[in-house]
């Protein structure tokens, strides 16, 4: 694959809990190129959700360089952090995080409220991302009012709607059945082939991994292991009106 | 994020705890509507202070007889009749910084017009008396230094004397009896409402001061005169007018060096400004205390702000991955603070409002709402808003993104 869109090496995490030192990244060196589809796994503790979170540039690592898009970040402020956020990368929780009071276009147009981005504007893209994970009908209903994988849905779209180059998912189908995983899934994949967008994937679920291109395995800060899927699953021919 | 959106974003969270938004408001509410009748109680007092001085007449000196010693008992001031005419008019003509004098004197009788009479106060003076006293003459005229010196029978009325006699008839040119003689009634005076010792200067007869003493007292001492009001030139000189009263009346009265005065000049204007002094302390006093209830109403938005920021620590988790900035977050919520003060605070103003004239109907105090106060109470509201509402919005802008996301 092409040009490294992530490059970390000798990542290093360290917390403070009480009196003890937890080291939950113990010198990571990771390459992902642009476009990739990377499934992390391993179990609870393992440091994969450390990794996720200074990735996703919500936390900042002890020591080790990250380099996006060959630009150092590991050591901007916050301020600098949320504008990298908003402008070139996307999250998608385990829980969907919605805001229970807005409906879903306002949601996913939280992005754009805080970069300035005229009200038309704003609607616009919120439908189009909206009508891109099939949702445009729902625009106007609360999350409440929708199932758990339309509200995932609603949560790509908003992922999506700055156009990032990366997308971070954290159990995105943690909270989800089978089925509906499987279509999530699908969208990721769509995105990551018609768009390019690389993808970041964590899961402990080895079925979910395998519909990424490639697999890391975390034990104990470290990564254990580094493979290539050999035959990526693809989601079941759409179902009409899913969800 | 600009102002607008803030602004939505702020609102629709107030609205959808609606019960404790209002509660919250309600103390603002209750602050500055007791700020604002306080000072609408304490400007009403000293705006009708200023109005008695207005009605007394500026640069007034009052200048009264004084006690003697008779058989080892002595009198209280105005108990003798040490002041005489040719001491008024000496005051009135020989001083540089008096700018008039009138010698007067009250004594009381009942007015009768046809089958109405009325008992009622009746002043004697020089025509100069009105004009220091700032009355005017609405109807007929003052009577002349012609009419004084010839102890003519001639008077003005009061407004309140003028009702009760004459009714809806026109009283100049009438005439009225006095003490059983004829008086002709050439004037009628201004309304001037009530004295700061809350009498009816109203209820008067006005009358040369030498038709007083000739044709209705019967006083023994001949000349003799109550008390000598002394107009000074200007504010600046009251004090040097009553420094020139005293030294020429001591003069005149023949009082040796270490003498006791049979007389006593007493400064209006510092009474009254004095009296002014006091309620300007006591409407301070007043908003100082409704301030504390503004200060609790403040507090109560610290409160509940921080609830809030404590509830909504996940809803701060997810604005900030999507990338709010730390001002974002601030001005979220210190919007939101300052739109609960600033609704209280109008809602409150326009409660002060009704609760100020509400106690001007009801209690009979005159209330004055200052355009002045209103704009300090909004300004002060959005103050309390902004200043109470820093820590809680500082606290949320401050918080991990990810504790946040992680919060249950």
């Amino acid at each position: 694959m092409g040009v490294a869109a992530i490059e970390v090496s000798g990542l290093v995490k360290t917390y403070r809990l009480g009196d003890v030192l937890v080291e939950a990244l113990k010198g990571v060196d990771l390459s992902i190129s642009a476009g990739e589809f990377l499934a992390v796994m391993g179990p609870s503790g393992s440091g994969k959700s450390t990794l996720m979170n200074i990735l996703g540039c919500l936390d900042r690592p002890t020591s080790g360089k990250y380099l996006l898009d060959g630009e150092e970040v590991g050591g901007l402020s916050r301020d600098g952090r949320a504008i990298l956020r908003r402008s070139r990368l996307g999250f998608v929780f385990q829980g969907f995080n919605l805001l229970s009071r807005l409906s879903a276009r306002e949601n996913v147009e939280l992005p754009m409220i805080y970069d300035g981005t005229s009200a038309a504007d704003r609607h616009e893209r919120a439908l189009s991302a909206l009508s891109s994970v099939g949702l445009a009908d729902r625009a106007h209903h609360l999350p409440s009012q929708l199932s758990g994988g339309q509200q995932q849905r609603v949560a790509i779209a908003r992922a999506i709607v700055n156009t990032p180059a990366l997308i971070l998912a954290d159990e995105p189908t943690g909270n989800l059945d089978s089925v509906t995983s499987d279509e999530i899934l699908g969208i990721f994949q769509r995105l990551n082939d018609e768009r390019g967008i690389t993808m970041v994937l964590v899961t402990h679920e080895t079925d979910i991994a395998l519909f990424a291109k490639r697999v890391i395995r975390f034990l104990d800060g470290r990564i254990v292991e580094d493979r290539v899927v050999e035959n990526r699953r693809r989601p079941p021919a759409p179902r009409e009106n899913a969800g | 994020m600009n102002l607008y959106s803030a602004g939505k974003v702020a609102f629709r969270s107030l609205r959808a705890n609606k019960m404790r938004s209002i509660l919250t408001m309600l103390g603002m509410i209750i602050g500055v509507a007791a700020v604002i009748i306080m000072v609408a109680i304490g400007a009403g007092a000293n705006q009708r202070i200023s109005a008695q001085i207005a009605s007394v007449g500026s640069n007034l000196l009052l200048v009264v007889p004084g006690s003697t010693t008779s058989g080892g008992l002595r009198s209280g001031f105005g108990g003798a009749p040490t002041l005489t005419m040719t001491d008024a008019r000496a005051i009135g003509k020989e001083l540089t910084s008096v700018r008039a004098a009138s010698p007067t004197m009250r004594s009381s009788g009942p007015v009768v017009y046809g089958n109405q009479n009325w008992s009622t106060i009746l002043q004697g003076g020089a025509p100069e008396y009105l004009e220091m006293r700032e009355w005017n003459v609405v109807s007929g005229r003052n009577f002349t230094p012609q009419e004084l010196e010839a102890a003519s029978k001639v008077c003005l009325l009061g407004q309140t004397v003028s009702d009760y006699l004459f009714g809806t008839e026109d009283p100049v040119g009438k005439i009225v009896r006095i003490k059983r003689s004829p008086f002709t009634v050439v004037g009628i005076l201004d309304r001037k409402g009530q004295s700061p010792q809350g009498q009816d200067q109203d209820d008067t007869v006005f009358l040369p001061i030498t038709t007083m003493q000739k044709k209705l007292s019967g006083s023994a001492h001949m000349g003799a005169v109550g008390v000598i009001v002394v107009q000074a030139v200007d504010a600046d000189r009251v004090k040097e007018a009553e420094r020139q009263v005293v030294e020429l009346l001591r003069q005149r009265h023949r009082i040796a060096q270490g003498g006791t005065d049979d007389f006593s000049v007493r400064n209006l204007s510092e009474m009254l400004a004095l009296a002014e002094s006091a309620t300007r302390i006591m409407s301070l006093l007043l908003g100082g205390i409704a301030s504390v209830s503004l200060l609790v109403g403040g507090i109560g938005i610290m409160n509940i702000m921080l609830v809030s920021v404590t509830e909504r620590t996940r809803e701060i988790g997810i604005r900030m991955a999507v990338g709010a900035r730390e001002r974002d977050i601030l001005s979220q919520f210190l919007i939101e603070a300052v739109i609960l003060a600033l609704t209280g605070g109008a809602v409150g103003i326009v409660l002060g409002a009704g609760g100020a004239m509400l106690t001007s109907q009801l209690a009979g105090w005159t209330t004055v709402i200052s355009p002045a106060a209103v704009f300090l109470a909004f300004g002060f509201s959005a103050a309390v808003g902004v200043f109470f509402g820093f820590y809680p919005a500082r606290k949320a802008s401050r918080m991990d993104p990810i504790e946040a996301l992680r919060y249950e």
